[in-house]
C-alpha cells in the first residue's frame, strides 16, 4: 500500500499550509511498514498557485533541499519559481529524517514523483471538467493546465478548489511522465539559498537565537566518560555577562547521543561565556578510559590482524589454498582515527517550558534530537519540537544530537532558553571518531601472479559501541562496508574479523568504514600488480572477472548491500568494469607513462550502491612537496536527479578525502585527545586539495544509488598508488604526511 | 568607549575591550553573515574588511577597532549584487555555504590588490580560509569569472 491520499488533518503539520490549500501525503512503498509510520512525503498546492514542497531531509551541502523538492515539482509541471520549500520539524510520519547512508534520493525518489503525478493529474481532472473536454487532451505545462486543441489555459491556483474536489487517483491510474520529457530532474536548478549564502543571510544552527536566551560555554570531562569531582566557579561568575555556572548530569555508557557532563558557563553572549569558561576550577574523576593511548592501541591492533580471527566470510578452502600456492604475497594497513570537523562546529538552541521542548539545531536527524532529548528530560518523545537549521557541514557528526541534550537541560537548569555552540577544540576533542583499523592482507599467487588464495583480517573498535556498550567486534553492518564484499573472482576467499575495543565516542564519517576497507584492499592490488608486471588497471580488471552480479550465498555471510534487496541493487562488475574503461579512458590511463616525480594511480570501489573509478594524478618534487593535479572520476550511481550537485559532491569528496589521506590523524594519551584546531588537525587548504577534479558521470537507467559518500574511498589508495608510482614508496599508513616522500 | 562604523554605520561599544570583534558582529550587532569556524586565525570564516582590508574577525579586538570601517559581507555590496556574489551564484560554488561569506571577503580584498588574478595569485591569497565541503576549485573558478580572466 502506498497510493497518494489527501491529508484533511492539515494542523498536524503545523501551519505549513494555507487553509485553502489541497495537500497531498504520499507515503514510500515500504514493505511490512504500519501505515501510520509510513515515510511520507508532502506536496501543497496554495490557492496562489505556489507549490509548498516539505522538505524533511536535512541541508548540509549536497543539495538536497533542492533535489527532492524537485522531483516532485517536475511531475507536476510546475515552474520552479513557484515553488517553495519548507524544512520540516522533526517528526516521525516524514520516515527517517536521518540524513546520512547517502540515501536520501533512493528512498524517496518514487514517492516524490507520485506525490507529484498525483497533484498534477487532479489538476487536469479539474480542467478537463471545467471546459468539458476528455482528459487526456489536457496536460501541465509550466504552472498551467493547458487544452492543447483549444489553447485553453488555466493556472493551477485558479483550478485548485475544483481540484481540491477531485478523488485521489488510484496509484494504477498515475501516469509518470517519461525521462524525455523531464524538465528539471536530470538537469537540475540552482541551489535553494544560495542568494542567501552569498549575502550572509542564511541561518546555521550557530546562528540560531531564541528571545531571552544565554550563551553557554561548557568544560567537558578531558577524558570521555569521566565527571565532576569538584567545581568552583567563583571566578567565572566574576566575569562581566557571566550569568551562571551549572553542573551537567554525569554521563554514562553506551555513548549513544548523550551529552557528557561537565560544567557549562551562561553569559549573554558567547565571548563572556568562554572566558568565563576559562575561569572554571574543576577537578575531575578520569574514568575507565583513562588508561587509553593511541599508540599503544594500534600496536594492539596490529597483533590481533596478525594472528587468526573468527571468519567472517568463507569460499572455497583459503588453506589448502594457501598451501599450494606458488608464492604468497602479505602487507598491514593502517588508517587513524579522524574527526569531521564540519566547517560549523556542533550548535543548538533549545527552550524547555511547561514540560515541552522546543529547539532549533544544525542536525542530520532532528527524530534522533526527540529521542535524546525526551530520555535525558523524561518527557514524551512527542513534546520535543526540533526544527532544523541549515547545517555547516554534517559528514555524519551532526547526526548524533548530544550537543541539543546539553542545551534542553541547561534550558531546564536556569528557565531560560540556551544556546549551546561548540568551539572548534571541543568539536575535535570530542567528536565520535571516525573509526581507526588494521588491516592485514594475504594473497597466495598462482605462477602468473593472480591469486588464489586471498585474505583479509580486520581490528576496528566498532561505532555499535553507542548502542550497545563494551561491542568487540565489528558489526556485519560495517563489514558490509565494502570489506566482506569484496567482489573478487576469487576461487579461495576468507574475511575475518578481529576484536578491538572502543575507549573514545565512534561514529559514522562520510563514506566510514570503506575508507579503511578501500585503502589496504585497492593498495593491496595495486601491490600485487606491481609484483606480477602487470598494469595495475589490468589487473584490477583481472580480478574483478566477466560482467555478472555477484552471487555471495553459501558463504557464511549476509550482504547487507546498504540496506537494500539484491534483486533492485544487485552487485553488478559489469558496472564496475564500465566506470573503470571509462576512468582509463577520460584519464588518459594508457598514455600517461609514470615517472619519478609525476605518476598517476588507480582505484575502482563500490559503496552506497554507487561504482566509482578513480584516477589520481601526483607531482612529487625534490624537496618531496606533493601536488594533485587532477583527479578524474567515472562513476554510476544509477540515475541522476541533479548532475551539477552530483558532481559538486564527487569534487567535494575529493577534497574532503584527501584531507583524510594527507593529513588526518587524531590520537590520545591518557584518554585524553591531543588534537584541538586546524593548526594540530590540519585540513586540507587550496593549495594542498586536487587542482582539477572531473566527473564522469556514466549514463545509466539503474535506480538511484548514494552521492555524497562514495567520492571519498577510492582516493586515499589511488593517492598512494599514485605516490608509489612517483617515488618507490609503498604507503601502508595513513595520514601520508608521516612518510617523507624524498 | 570605542567608536567605530559597520556597514556605514557608526556604532559605539563600551563592553570588554578584549572582545574579539567576531562576537561583537554575531552576538550583539546580530550580524549573523560572519562566522566562527576556529576562533584562532586558522580558517578564514570570520573575514571581514578593516578599512578595506580582509581580517580575521575572531583574532581582532575591540579595542583596535576604534576608528576603524568595518564591512561585513551583509555590506559588501548595497543589492547583494558583487561581481563575486554574482559568479558565485552562477558556477554554483557553494555546498554547505558556512565558508562561503569568509571566501567571498577574501576574495574581496584579492581582487581590489589584483584586479587579474592568476591561479598561483588566488591560491596564494586564498590558501587560509578552508572549505570543509572542498569547493575550491569552484571558488578558484568564479573568482575567475568575477575578474574576467579566462578560465
Ligand atoms: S574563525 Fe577566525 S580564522 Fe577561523
Ligand atoms: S561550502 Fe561548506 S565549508 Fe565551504
Amino acid at each position: 500500500m502506498s497510493a497518494v491520499y489527501r491529508l484533511d488533518r492539515r494542523e498536524f503539520l503545523g501551519g505549513l499550509f494555507s487553509a485553502g490549500a489541497l495537500v497531498l501525503a504520499a507515503p514510500m512503498a515500504l514493505e511490512g511498514a504500519v501505515p501510520a509510520f509510513m515515510p511520507t512525503v508532502y506536496l501543497g498546492l496554495e490557492p496562489d498557485g505556489t507549490v509548498v514542497i516539505v522538505a524533511h531531509r536535512s541541508e548540509m551541502g549536497t543539495g538536497i533541499r533542492t533535489s527532492l523538492p524537485m522531483v516532485a515539482a517536475d511531475e507536476l509541471g510546475a515552474d520552479w519559481k513557484r515553488v517553495r520549500i519548507e524544512q520540516a520539524l522533526g517528526d516521525e510520519k516524514y520516515g527517517s529524517q536521518n540524513t546520512d547512508g547517502s540515501c536520501s534520493i533512493r528512498d524517496f525518489y518514487d514517492a516524490l514523483r507520485e506525490a507529484g503525478a498525483t497533484a498534477r493529474m487532479m489538476l487536469e481532472r479539474a480542467a478537463a471538467a471545467q471546459w468539458q473536454v476528455p482528459l487526456n487532451e489536457c496536460s501541465a505545462v509550466d504552472h498551467e493546465i493547458v487544452h492543447r486543441s483549444s489553447g485553453k489555459k488555466a493556472g493551477f491556483g485558479t483550478l485548485v478548489a475544483a481540484a481540491a474536489k477531485q478523488p485521489v487517483p488510484a496509484k494504477a491510474d498515475l501516469k509518470l511522465k517519461p525521462a524525455s520529457e523531464f524538465k528539471y530532474i536530470g538537469k537540475g536548478v540552482p541551489m535553494a539559498d544560495q542568494v542567501d549564502i552569498v549575502r550572509g543571510k542564511g541561518t546555521f544552527g550557530y546562528d540560531a537565537k531564541m528571545p531571552g536566551m544565554l550563551y553557554a560555554s561548557i568544560e567537558r570531562p578531558p577524558v570521555v566518560g569521566g565527571s565532576v569531582k569538584s567545581f568552583d566557579g567563583t571566578a567565572a561568575k566574576a566575569v562581566k555577562g557571566v550569568k551562571d555556572a551549572v553542573v551537567l548530569p554525569t554521563f554514562q555508557k553506551p555513548y549513544g547521543y548523550k551529552q557528557l557532563g561537565g560544567v557549562a558557563v551562561l553569559a549573554d553572549n558567547t565571548w563572556a561565556a568562554m572566558e568565563g569558561r576559562k575561569k572554571l576550577q574543576v577537578e575531575w574523576v578520569g574514568g575507565e578510559n583513562e588508561s587509553f593511548d593511541s599508540d599503544a592501541f594500534r600496536k594492539k591492533m596490529s597483533e590481533t590482524v596478525r594472528s587468526p580471527q573468527k571468519a567472517a566470510r568463507n569460499k572455497g578452502d583459503v588453506d589448502k589454498a594457501f598451501a599450494s600456492a606458488a608464492k604468497t604475497h602479505e602487507a598491514e594497513y593502517y588508517t587513524p582515527l579522524l574527526s569531521h570537523a564540519p566547517m560549523e562546529p556542533p550548535a543548538a538552541v533549545a527552550e524547555f517550558k511547561d514540560g515541552k521542548v522546543t529547539a532549533w539545531a544544525a542536525t542530520q536527524n532532528p527524530q534522533a534530537v526527540q529521542e535524546a532529548v525526551s530520555e535525558a528530560l523524561g518527557i514524551p518523545k512527542t513534546d520535543v519540537f526540533c526544527h532544523v537549521t541549515l547545517l555547516g557541514g554534517g559528514f555524519g557528526r551532526k547526526s548524533k544530537p548530544d550537543y541539543v541534550v546539553e542545551a534542553a537541560l541547561l534550558s531546564k537548569q536556569v528557565g531560560r532558553p540556551v544556546k549551546v555552540s561548540w568551539t572548534r577544540q571541543d568539536d575535535i576533542k570530542f567528536d565520535y571518531y571516525h573509526a581507526c583499523a588494521s588491516v592485514y592482507m594475504k594473497a597466495g599467487l598462482n605462477a602468473q601472479g593472480r591469486p588464489e588464495a586471498w585474505l583479509q583480517r580486520v581490528a576496528a573498535p566498532s561505532l555499535m559501541n553507542l548502542y550497545q556498550k563494551d561491542t568487540m567486534v565489528l558489526s556485519p553492518l560495517e563489514l558490509g562496508l565494502g570489506f566482506i564484499d569484496v567482489p573478487f573472482d576469487i576461487a579461495n576467499l576468507r574475511v575475518e574479523n578481529g576484536p578491538a575495543a572502543a575507549h573514545v565516542r565512534i561514529g559514522w564519517l562520510r563514506s566510514v568504514n570503506n575508507i579503511q576497507h578501500a585503502f589496504a584492499i585497492h593498495s593491496f592490488v595495486d601491490e600485487l600488480a606491481h609484483l606480477a608486471g602487470r598494469d595495475t588497471v589490468d589487473y584490477a580488471m583481472d580480478l574483478i572477472g566477466p560482467a555478472r552480479r555477484v552471487d555471495f550465498s553459501g558463504q557464511g555471510f549476509e550482504h547487507a548491500n546498504y540496506g537494500q534487496k539484491e534483486d533492485k541493487f544487485p552487485l553488478d562488475t559489469g558496472r564496475l568494469r564500465r566506470v573503470i574503461e571509462v576512468a582509463a579512458e577520460k584519464s588518459g590511463w594508457s598514455r600517461n607513462k609514470s615517472a619519478p616525480g609525476h605518476a598517476w594511480g588507480f582505484a575502482a570501489h563500490r559503496s552506497f550502491l554507487c561504482y566509482v573509478a578513480t584516477v589520481v594524478e601526483v607531482k612529487v618534487d625534490k624537496d618531496g612537496k606533493l601536488t594533485i593535479p587532477t583527479v578524474h572520476y567515472a562513476i554510476d550511481p544509477g540515475q541522476v536527479i541533479h548532475p551539477d550537485r552530483v558532481i559538486s559532491q564527487f569534487q567535494g569528496a575529493a577534497v574532503f578525502a584527501t584531507s583524510g589521506a594527507l593529513l588526518g590523524e587524531i590520537t590520545a594519551t591518557g584518554g585524553k585527545v591531543k588534537q584541538a584546531n586546524f593548526n594540530n588537525y590540519p585540513v586540507a587548504r587550496m593549495n594542498e586539495a586536487p587542482q582539477q577534479v572531473h566527473v564522469h558521470i556514466v549514463p545509466s537507467n539503474e535506480p538511484p544509488g548514494g552521492v555524497g559518500e562514495p567520492g571519498v574511498p577510492t582516493i586515499a589508495p589511488a593517492l598512494a598508488n599514485a605516490i608509489f608510482a612517483a617515488t618507490g614508496k609503498r604507503i601502508r599508513e595513513l595520514p601520508l604526511k608521516k612518510t617523507r616522500l624524498v | 568607549m570605542v567608536q567605530l562604523s559597520v556597514n556605514g554605520v557608526a556604532r559605539k561599544y563600551d563592553g570588554d575591550p578584549e572582545m574579539p570583534l567576531l562576537w561583537y558582529l554575531r552576538d550583539l550587532l546580530e550580524l549573523a553573515g560572519t562566522k566562527y569556524g576556529c576562533g584562532a586565525g586558522l580558517c578564514g570564516a570570520c573575514t571581514v574588511h578593516v578599512n578595506g582590508q580582509p581580517v580575521r574577525s575572531c583574532i581582532t579586538a575591540m579595542k583596535d577597532t576604534a576608528g576603524k570601517k568595518i564591512t561585513t559581507i551583509e555590506g559588501l555590496s548595497p543589492d547583494g549584487k558583487h561581481p563575486l556574489q554574482l559568479a558565485w551564484q552562477e558556477l554554483n560554488v557553494m555546498q554547505c555555504g558556512y565558508c562561503q561569506s569568509g571566501q567571498i571577503m577574501q576574495a574581496a580584498g584579492l581582487l581590489k590588490e589584483k584586479p587579474k588574478p592568476t591561479d598561483a595569485d588566488i591560491d596564494a591569497y586564498m590558501t587560509g580560509n578552508i572549505c570543509r565541503c572542498g569547493t575550491y576549485q569552484r571558488i578558484r573558478s568564479a573568482i575567475k569569472k568575477a575578474a574576467g580572466v579566462k578560465a
